[in-house]
């Protein structure tokens, strides 16, 4: 019995340790390249190798965790897990309410993507609720259609109700690429500026580890390595 | 799952669809009707004991209590879901985890309210961050039940209430005139006659329950609505099998699916109305009495 209580204290101790070095990483699991569930059932994506790579950087045990959109910033801030990295812009509005570690992908530019190249910019739009490009269309006196999943903006496009869609280029292009001429890009526009991970602002330890491990990347290449094949040879890169 | 899946992109036909089929994302997603029956399964009981305690409450002759009781039906009956279900699972979570903060970690002298964030001692986290996603998991589920159970127990209480209403005053009066207390004529008479009445009211929460378990992603718990969405949706070379939009074919399956649900429903209410119409003063007790002269 005694021997029982003692491996239990030394079980609940060694917990205790582990607790303080465990990150859990949220992700919206919808956004290929950057984030999605593989055929497996997996997180994988851009997001999942840079994260990876940070925590193994930074000595960090990270877990993964899946989280609609809508919800992702409740969700860390009320602490179900420690970051987010989901291919989120740094914005003013963001930035108000939770922390931004340093830029892992420059400013990425968006697309316009359209049934034919004619259409119509200034019509009807559809672009995924919470994001840059939603608040793009509101101001741009556009009609914006707001989806959940970046994968409805698309259908929205396909089956006629939106002229255009407006998402990131990485997001949009593969799509182009495959529609068989299908889909076609109406145009380009540079909206916000880079993408980082999120995390709550209190968390400033964590910040300086995950923010030395990005600076350490940059410099010997590997976030370009990655970045150029997740999105391509030709994609931006720092 | 099979050896000859091992590249899916030099594989086609049948033997593709075979893998396809049986990826490790299909097998989640075959996992995820299990979920679904558990959470409804575990919550129809527990949101039935919540609006039989909210009736009772509500018929309560201490004022307190009855107030208590009617403000809860009323309340949560006003709030939408969608609100209802971003709000108190995580005002919940952060009630547990600042009880649990307070007993757990006395000498924290940091707040726990930093603007938006909320902080508490990570020996408090609920469940620790250090546990594995299984525990996470189960414990979102709990917390899904319980959302799903106050909701949903606040239009049985509702319903319960009514029907106690409905049972005939005269048979309270005979109770009574047996010298039954208030106690034992609530419990022998009330309660087993009011059941016929409450039916047709719970039969149609039961039926919203079926269809309401969506709600359950804001909580991180993946039900089948999501993944048909995320199997269906159209997927590029980035993945190991990729195909256009067939969320057609996921939601067609889901409508299988839920009619089946409907009929089982259906089948199960009608014996469970005829049992309880057994001897009852209303039209359908009355008609098996006919048919069994």
């Amino acid at each position: 019995m005694n021997k029982f209580i003692l491996s239990a204290a030394a079980l609940a101790l060694s917990a205790g340790l582990a607790s303080a070095q465990t990150v859990r990483l949220g992700t919206e699991g919808a956004y290929p390249p950057y984030n999605f569930i593989n055929d497996k059932g997996e997180v994988d994506g851009f997001d999942r190798a840079v994260g990876d790579e940070v925590c193994k950087r930074a000595a960090l045990t990270c877990e993964w965790v899946t989280n609609e959109w809508d919800s992702i910033i409740p969700n860390l801030v009320s602490g179900n897990y420690d970051v987010i990295i989901a291919g989120m812009s740094i914005t003013d509005e963001r930035d108000q309410v939770i922390d931004f570690t340093q830029e892992y992908i420059p400013p990425a530019a968006s697309l316009y993507v359209g049934l034919s190249a004619e259409a119509n910019t200034k019509g009807v739009v559809s672009a995924q609720t919470a994001t840059i490009q939603a608040a793009y269309v509101a101001d741009s006196g556009a009609t914006l259609l707001e989806y959940p999943t970046p994968d409805e903006t698309i259908a929205a496009v396909r089956n006629g109700e939106a002229d255009v869609v407006l998402a990131d280029k990485d997001y949009l292009l593969p799509a182009v690429n495959e529609s068989n001429g299908e889909l076609v890009v109406v145009d380009q526009v540079q909206i916000g500026g880079g993408v980082g991970m999120g995390l709550r602002e209190s968390d400033t330890e964590l910040k300086g580890k995950i923010d030395a491990a990005i600076t350490s990347m940059k410099e010997d290449g590997t976030l370009n390595a990655l970045i150029k094949k997740w999105f391509g040879e030709e994609a931006l890169v720092f | 799952m099979f050896a000859f899946c091992a590249d899916p992109k030099s594989i086609e036909g049948l033997t593709w669809l075979m893998c396809y089929l049986t990826s490790g994302k299909h097998l989640l997603f075959y996992a995820s009707f299990g979920t679904v029956l558990l959470l409804l399964a575990v919550t129809a009981p527990v949101a039935l004991a919540f609006g039989f305690g909210g009736a009772m409450a509500a018929r309560s002759p201490f004022l307190p209590l009855s107030l208590l009781g009617k403000a809860y039906t009323a309340m949560v009956r006003g709030v939408p879901d969608i609100i209802f279900f971003l709000f108190v699972p995580i005002a919940l979570d952060q009630g547990f985890e600042y009880l649990r903060h307070k007993v757990k970690c006395p000498g924290w002298d940091r707040p726990i309210w930093q603007g938006n964030d909320f902080i508490v001692c990570p020996e408090a986290k609920l469940p620790l961050s250090s546990s594995p996603q299984s525990v996470h998991e189960v414990y979102g589920f709990a917390l899904a039940v319980l959302a799903f159970a106050i909701v949903f127990g606040a239009f049985a209480a509702n319903v319960i209430y009514g029907a106690m209403r409905a049972v005939p005053r005269a048979q309270m009066e005979t109770a009574e005139a047996y010298g039954m207390s208030h106690r034992q004529a609530f419990w022998r008479v009330l309660v087993p006659q009011m059941w016929i009445y409450a039916l047709p009211g719970l039969s149609n929460l039961w039926m919203i329950l079926i269809k309401a378990t969506p709600l359950l992603f804001l909580l991180g718990v993946e039900d089948i609505v999501y993944w048909a969405r995320d199997l269906g949706g159209s997927k590029t070379q980035a993945f190991a099998y990729p195909h256009p939009d067939w969320r057609v074919w996921y939601f067609l399956a889901l409508l299988a699916f839920y009619l089946v649900m409907t009929r089982v429903s259906e089948g199960v209410l009608a014996r469970v109305t005829a049992r309880l119409s057994h001897g009852q003063a209303t039209l359908g007790g009355e008609m098996q009495r006919k048919a069994a002269r």
